[in-house]
């Protein structure tokens, strides 16, 4: 199978590949996939509370180029979006960025899912954070 | 060193050249009709058939006329178990097999189930060996055919085939082999093997694509088929078809050429495979080799790096060419049957790659393909949420993972 020049390159230049503090409040993680189905992606995002905007994203991925490129390319998008900005990301518009082939779209799937289940704990977080300042 | 380098001898093999060179003559002036009975030009592919017939049955200790000649191991494997279903309907209907034989075996076996045969998938051990034990238990008065692979073609792990053999013939069971990998890279004796029936492919043992054989036992018992391919009675009214005189021709020099340079060979390929082993073992931690390292072919080795996906490992190292039994490199989406039987989990199967050894590999190319492939797992793992994971002491198995 043939890849395109922009999967290759997010293969092998792959942007924002690390960790994030994952205890910090002001960071959100997600973790989707499984082993056993061949891919599991981490993405996290950091936002910064006053403005709502994501300053960082880094993302670890176990699969396919695909499936690298795919989560490469949401840090990318991440980056400078506010978290309802990247709530509105979608699948279907990674899979055109990258030009993945129809077996390859439950990559996108899976990029789309991590990053709302990165910004459901960012923001999951922020409301713990607020509700035990008002009880203290 | 020449890139790319051919490291997936498992899956087909070039022809030799002088493979190539006894071909040639039969393509034009030798062009012949073995079956053409009453001119020279027949005479002469006949000729060269019976030679090539002679030369395959030399290397797996057979009688020539126990040669049937077919296109290829897929339609041997299909020409040996529904030939034999046919013939002894009025025997039996149950077959034994494997769940990690060939799907030229597998899917043949299902298509009989659907006309009302009963088929015993037996189950492997952790080392990829059936037990003997399984065995003997699945046999019952209406078993009419063993069909166990003598090597498997992913994890090169060899079935205790003369065992099989001698149960079978105890229990008065026809035993069927697909020894496509093991014919010409390590003694077969049908003999030996107490065997009845067995498949072979020109195209793994350096002769050309699209020409193989079906061993048939004539004496102690002798075994009829019902023909597959109906038409003019040739190959003793087993597989009628004109004879694929060049194909014959290659397949038997390539059958000489393997008989005559298989100790020198299979030892150079085993010991440039344990090179292979070793220097991954030396330079990467938490690799597992899938399949018996000691019942094993010599020129395999099939190794899972843990926490890195197989088709992006191929992807970093698109210069060598081997294979994966991750999902993603297959069209099915689902990762290889054989890892899976193994029960190591199928995140190893996703991570597995495949290596075979031939008869062109160098020295250099096995030390090119383990630092390629060194660098290309750790970048990968420094990527990989996976080992980050493990590395801080969470235990995998344990984690709810949210499957999609």
């Amino acid at each position: 199978m043939a890849y395109s020049d922009k999967v290759i390159d997010h293969y092998e230049n792959p942007r924002n590949v690390g960790s994030l503090p994952k205890d910090d409040a002001n960071v959100g993680t997600g973790l989707v996939g499984a082993p056993e189905c061949g891919d599991v992606m981490k993405l996290q995002v950091k936002v910064n509370p006053a403005t709502g905007v994501i300053d960082d994203a880094k993302f670890k991925t176990f699969g396919c180029g695909s499936a690298i490129a795919s989560s490469s390319l949401a840090t990318e998008w991440l980056k400078g979006k506010t978290v309802e900005q990247a709530l509105a990301i979608k699948n279907t518009d990674i899979v055109s960025e990258l030009a993945l082939p129809p077996v390859k779209i439950h990559c996108s799937v899976l990029a789309e899912d991590a990053i709302k289940a990165a910004i459901a704990d960012y923001k999951k977080k922020q409301e713990k954070e607020s509700s035990v300042g008002a009880s203290a | 060193m020449k890139l790319p380098i051919y490291m997936d001898y498992h899956a087909t093999t070039p022809v030799d050249p002088r493979v190539v060179e006894a071909m040639l003559p039969y393509f034009t002036e030798k062009f012949g009709n073995s079956a053409s009975r009453n001119h020279a030009f027949g005479w002469a592919a006949e000729e060269a058939v019976e030679k090539g017939r002679t030369q395959v049955a030399d290397l797996v200790g057979a009688n020539p006329k126990e040669i049937i000649f077919t296109s290829g191991a897929t339609e041997s494997n299909n020409l040996a178990i529904k030939g034999v279903a046919e013939m002894y309907r009025e025997k039996g209907n149950h077959i034994i097999t494997c769940v990690t034989e060939h799907k030229a075996v597998i899917d043949t076996c299902k298509k009989l189930e659907k006309q009302g045969a009963r088929v015993t998938y037996l189950a492997v051990q952790k080392d990829g060996r059936i037990s003997l034990d399984e065995l003997r238990n699945a046999i019952t008065d209406k078993t009419i055919l063993i069909s166990i692979m003598t090597a498997n073609n992913e994890i090169g792990v060899l079935q205790p085939i003369a065992e099989i053999g001698a149960i079978a013939k105890e229990k008065g069971i026809l035993f069927h082999s697909d020894a496509v990998q093991a014919v010409g890279k390590i003694p077969v004796d049908v003999t030996a093997m107490k065997v009845d029936l067995l498949s072979l492919s020109a195209h793994k043992m350096y002769g050309p694509k699209g020409v193989g054989a079906l061993y048939v036992r004539r004496r102690n018992p002798r075994v009829l088929l019902a023909e597959q391919i109906s038409g003019g009675g040739h190959e003793r009214g087993m597989r009628s078809g004109t004879l694929n005189v060049p194909g014959i021709v290659g397949l038997g020099r390539a059958a000489a050429i393997c008989k005559a340079e298989m100790a020198t060979e299979s030892e150079r390929l085993r010991k440039m495979r344990d090179r292979l082993n070793e220097k991954f073992h030396k330079s990467l931690d938490e690799i597992y080799i899938n399949g018996s390292m000691e019942h094993r072919l010599p020129h395999n080795l099939n190794i899972s790096f843990a926490y890195v996906e197989g088709e992006s490992l191929l992807m970093g190292i698109n210069d060598v060419a081997v294979s994966s039994g991750s999902a993603c490199t297959s069209a099915s989406l689902e990762p290889s049957y054989v890892l899976k039987a193994l029960g190591a989990g199928d995140d190893l199967a996703h991570s597995s790659i495949r290596f075979g050894l031939g008869r062109w590999t160098t020295e250099e190319e096995v030390d090119y393909v383990v630092d390629k492939l060194t660098n290309v797992v750790r970048r990968l793992r420094e990527m990989s949420p996976l080992y980050e994971m493990v590395k801080e002491g969470v235990d995998l198995t344990k984690m709810q993972w949210v499957t999609h």
